[in-house]
């Protein structure tokens, strides 16, 4: 039976990587349901079976919120310099670019601006594949240069987190982020321009205690993680066992703390839909 | 007085010394000259230890348990002028995060900050230094009073973290640190921050963006703290030396990367050998800090504030 023999040994996945967008041809939902990952495809990359939400990318958010795929990066080029010479385990410059190579991506979020719905947007949207969505001065500088897009050029904003929290590997660098993207936010909200945050599937640390939890709404999809501190954590330091449901996107609204929780499918709708009632103009039939 | 691992050559030569001294008071033995030479190399062991700190050993010293924490700082600085304030008119009064109104000599501040506890029953009062939401939203609600009567503000840190309860994660623990983190930035006073001991991460920083962020010679700031860094990049709680070292955490650190703005001095074996010389020093810094800013207006202060924060970071391209 060499089929059900490993070919390469040691094979050893991070745990990052391990519920990504489906590359084969099927896929099998935590709940056991498999689904012919074309379906899961026009579907939103949601589980008709389950209703289970697959993590997905900005290759797929941008593709599921702009008209056509049509959209302008911003930065695209931006890349992290490894300031701290930074080495635990693994060197951090051996880490970006091994992270760069399997996902070719620059860093963990890219910046955009595009119709949605017939209407200017400009979305930051992260990439847990990329050392688990963390951030670090370059998902800080970018975030920051596309909250001022938008102030300059009075169009709404919106960042879609997907992170772990701060780049430990820029140690007080990546925390001085928090500060930097809040201080954007701020002249954003002083110069009324809307900014929508949606959290997504996990959003915890650094990016709960800055953006993620400072839009004119907080919105989330349907059974994300969302906190501040890791629930392992939580249970560590309090010793108790954490009620069902702890920390989920539907905990976390009925803390008061999300607008409403959105199913992917009805995103692009509703986004649209907030934007024309908060800016009071003509209602759109975005579908 | 208790004494840190790499402290006990010291330990060692003092005890040397008092037994020295007492040797000379019961007997007839001239005891000066060998005195003299035990002080002498207790004053070159000591400079030569305080010199070269490590980053981890800095770390241990910002934890000393006889080290001075808000209260005494305050205390010390305003004397009788100082009315602490309670509660964020929501949910409770976090006894972990402290604050209120004092003078330094004529202009008032308003004063916030992390507060420990010395010995185990205060110190699970303050619940270590670690607040809770409310803590956060208090300190936000003193800084609007502040703001709104054009008084300064002074944030004191001193933390391991912010707690990650049950109850925080229910309350809004993550919210309650970015709604302070936005509307400092924007705070129409000036603010002065000061690290008196541990600066551990959103925790610090929900009360930690100002004007003039001041961090005491012995002390660290960073994102996570050495122990849980070493937990989560070596999977082991056995590196925290390593980690404390590659965070770059350490007072001269974050000034290189200019993180933080001054470095306060502190006298020869850390903040709690010389108490009344810390909080002097402390106070002639935030004297001097606010006399920097009481002339710009507020729109000029948070520009400034603002572009500073903008500034931090480095990348290509």
């Amino acid at each position: 039976m060499a089929w059900f023999k490993r070919k390469e040994k040691g094979i050893n996945t991070p745990t990052e990587n391990k519920k990504d967008t489906p590359k084969g041809l099927w896929y099998k939902s935590p709940t056991g349901k498999v689904i012919d990952t074309e379906e899961l495809e026009q579907n939103f990359y949601v589980s008709p079976e389950d209703g289970y939400h697959v993590r997905i990318g900005s290759h797929e958010y941008f593709e599921i919120l702009f008209d056509d795929n049509k959209f302008k990066e911003l930065d695209p080029n931006l890349t992290s310099k490894d300031p701290l010479k930074f080495e635990d385990k693994k060197k951090y410059s051996d880490r970006l670019k091994d992270a760069q190579d399997k996902t070719g991506l620059k860093d963990a979020v890219r910046t955009a601006v595009g119709k949605s719905g017939g209407e200017d947007i400009v979305i930051a949207c992260m990439d847990f594949r990329f050392i688990g969505g963390s951030m670090g001065s370059v998902v800080g500088e970018k975030i920051a240069r596309a909250a001022d897009y938008s102030l300059k050029n009075k169009i709404p904003f919106m960042i879609i987190s997907k992170s772990g929290g701060a780049r430990m590997m820029e140690a007080a660098l990546s925390l001085m982020q928090l500060a930097k993207t809040s201080a954007k936010l701020a002249q954003l909200a002083d110069a009324n321009i809307p900014y929508i945050s949606l959290c997504t599937d996990p959003t915890t640390g650094g990016t709960t205690a800055s953006f993620a939890m400072l839009g004119d709404i907080n919105i989330s999809e349907p059974g994300a993680l969302i906190g501040f501190a890791g629930p392992r954590v939580v249970r560590d330091t309090t010793g108790k066992e954490l009620p069902d449901g702890f920390q989920t996107a539907e905990f976390v609204q009925e803390h008061g703390f999300l607008d409403f929780i959105s199913p992917r499918q009805e995103l692009k709708r509703k986004i649209n839909l907030y934007l024309d009632l908060i800016l009071n103009r003509p209602v759109r039939n975005v579908s | 007085m208790e004494y840190l691992d790499f402290e006990l050559p010291i330990k060692e030569l003092e005890e040397q010394l008092e037994k020295c001294a007492l040797i000379g008071t019961e007997s007839d033995v001239d005891v000066t000259q060998t005195c003299k030479q035990i002080e002498k190399k207790l004053a070159a062991t000591k400079k030569d230890i305080y010199k070269n700190l490590t980053a981890w050993q800095r770390v241990q010293l910002s934890r000393h348990p006889n080290r001075p924490y808000t209260l005494d700082y305050i205390n010390a600085i305003c004397g009788d002028t100082f009315l602490e304030l309670h509660g964020d008119r929501n949910v409770k009064d976090d006894k972990a995060m402290i604050g209120g109104l004092g003078k330094i000599d004529d202009q008032s501040f308003m004063f916030i900050g992390q507060q420990k506890g010395y010995n185990t029953k205060t110190r699970q009062y303050r619940n270590f230094g670690m607040a809770n939401p409310e803590g956060y939203r208090k300190a936000l609600r003193l800084m609007k009073s502040a703001e709104k009567f054009g008084v300064p503000v002074v944030t004191i840190i001193d933390t391991p973290g912010a707690y990650p309860g049950l109850e925080a994660e229910e309350r809004g623990q993550g919210e309650a640190i970015a709604r302070n983190i936005l509307e400092m930035t924007r705070l129409k006073v000036p603010i002065i921050v000061v690290i008196i001991g541990e600066g551990a991460s959103g925790g610090a920083l929900g009360i930690g963006v100002g004007d003039k962020v001041l961090m005491l010679e012995n002390t660290w700031y960073s994102v996570i703290s050495p122990e849980s860094c070493s937990s989560i990049l070596w999977r082991s709680w056995e590196f925290k030396e390593q980690a404390a070292d590659a965070l770059k955490l350490t007072a001269n650190d974050m000034k290189k990367q200019k993180l933080i703005d001054e470095i306060v001095k502190e006298p020869l074996g850390g903040a709690h050998a010389n108490r009344e010389e810390t909080f002097l020093t402390v106070k002639k810094s935030i004297q001097k800090a606010y006399q920097e800013f009481k002339n710009l207006s507020p729109k000029d202060l948070v520009e400034k504030r603002m572009d500073k924060y903008s500034q931090m970071g480095v990348f290509k391209g």
